[in-house]
């Protein structure tokens, strides 16, 4: 899937995937896509969350080698 | 003025000392309503962590100035990170939960329960934050073990602490909201490892059957575990009556609640044994017994010892789960509207048998919730 931004989490530990995530999409436009990779457990849960929360959409949610990939729509 | 860790093994002190404590829990919603942490004296709010990054004045009028705060998440680093914010922006202090809610799962007290014959004594294990309870009968430098966590660490410390040679490790049924330790326990200390047979039909290592009327021996002193069939939460439960006083009941019979008949998949075919088990062979046992069970579900279980323990004579008078007269109320009550099934509970079943071999971490995230054994 076509992304605006790749932002790559790998190896963060929480809160940081969702911290950068944060700063990420404030710099984009609306509409945007942000392409998240993380590999802490806990952002399978958290990152959805977090989106619902601040308004935006989570597009897509897929899993690869151990990496957790997120597309969200800033809102 | 700052933040500060507290341990798990601190944080289990003032839960069992009723201690008042301030909770913010980081973790997101889902995660909080699954599982918390819960005391006689705590108060506890959610706010996910990624809903204070824009700020945190919203929740510093929440939080108290006349009690400690503490701040949980799942790991550590949101709280720690939420906590430096809080700390920072009114210079108060804050302390949060060192490992997080995967180290306050794993946590373990062990408390006296009680002194036995001939200075044999029984102690109880309280898994804090899972509900879980595991037993050590001593007695003249042996013991024996009844449903171990899968911490072993922490049961070969208390045996060499007690200077105690373990005899037999017992799973009063096979598990399946947590992952036993009583096999490994078994081959690390050169005991047995006993396990009821119709429990066993997938395990894939050996075993000794716990059976019927077997009756098991620790020390010189003949301290004597009974083993008795009392199936309904698994079809192989049997309970142990411990020097003629103590009933460990396993997963059929808890302080507050009963055990529920459906984490094998066969709550129709079980619920008329866990019928027979509570209403007619435990009402027909010494009423006098008190009754240690396998795990407890709310905090009020705990005494003001921090052990969880009552009298079976308490129990018909106050259990509801003893006291649903009519046959069809009964089997509706523990096979309809059950709260949700353990997390993980057929993997950590196989696990049991052998069949799986999750790693350290896997068996962490398996672990993780509440215990759910219970019917409600």
């Amino acid at each position: 899937m076509e992304s605006n931004k790749v932002l790559n989490a790998e190896g963060l530990a929480c809160p940081m995937p969702v911290v950068k995530a944060k700063k990420e999409i404030d710099n984009l436009n609306a509409g945007d896509i942000l392409e998240i990779h993380a590999t802490d457990k806990g952002a399978a849960s958290d990152i959805p969350a977090w989106t619902k929360s601040s308004g935006h959409e989570l597009v897509q949610q897929d899993e690869e080698n151990d990496i957790l990939k997120f597309w969200i729509k800033k809102a | 003025m700052g933040i500060q860790a507290l341990t798990a093994a601190e944080l289990a002190k003032k839960v069992m000392n009723q201690e008042p404590l301030f909770i913010l829990d980081v973790r997101n919603e889902d995660e909080f309503q699954d599982w918390k942490v819960e005391g006689k004296n705590v108060e506890i709010i959610n706010k996910p962590y990624f809903e204070l990054l824009d700020g945190i004045d919203e929740i510093l009028d929440r939080i108290p100035s006349d009690k400690e705060v503490l701040i949980v998440c799942a790991k550590e680093g949101s709280s720690q990170f939420v906590a430096d914010m809080l700390a920072e922006a009114d210079g108060g202090d804050y302390l949060y939960l060192q490992g997080g809610m995967k180290t306050w799962s794993e946590h373990i007290e062990s408390v006296k329960a009680a002194d036995l014959t001939d200075g044999g004594e029984l102690y109880q294990f309280v898994r804090i934050g899972k509900g879980c309870l595991s037993y050590a009968v001593l007695s003249n430098g042996e013991a024996a073990i009844v449903d171990p966590v899968r911490f072993t660490d922490a049961f070969a410390s208390f045996l060499e602490e007690k200077q105690a040679v373990l005899k037999y490790a017992v799973d009063t049924h096979l598990h399946a909201d947590h992952i036993s330790g009583g096999r490994e326990l078994a081959e690390r200390f050169d005991a047995s490892y006993l396990l009821p047979e119709a429990d066993a039909g997938g395990v894939t290592f050996s075993y000794e059957p716990l059976e019927d009327g077997k009756t098991l021996t620790v020390g010189s002193t003949e301290i004597d575990i009974q083993a008795l069939y009392s199936p309904g939460h698994t079809i192989g439960s049997t309970s142990l009556v411990v020097d003629n006083q103590y009933l460990l009941t396993g997963d059929i019979l808890f302080v507050d609640s009963i055990g529920r008949p459906d984490l094998a998949g066969k709550a129709e075919d079980w619920v008329g044994d866990l019928r027979e088990t509570l209403y007619s062979r435990y009402a027909n046992l010494d009423r006098n017994l008190i009754v240690l069970p396998a795990h407890f579900s709310k905090k009020e279980e705990l005494d003001d010892s921090g052990r969880v323990m009552a009298k079976l004579d308490d129990l018909y008078a106050r259990n509801h789960g003893l006291n649903i007269e009519d046959k069809d109320t009964f089997r509706r009550t523990v096979t309809e509207n059950l709260p949700p099934q353990p997390n993980s509970y057929a993997t950590i079943r196989q696990t049991n048998m052998g069949q799986a071999a999750p790693t350290e971490e896997e068996k962490t995230e398996m672990e993780i919730g509440p215990n759910r054994c219970a019917v409600s």
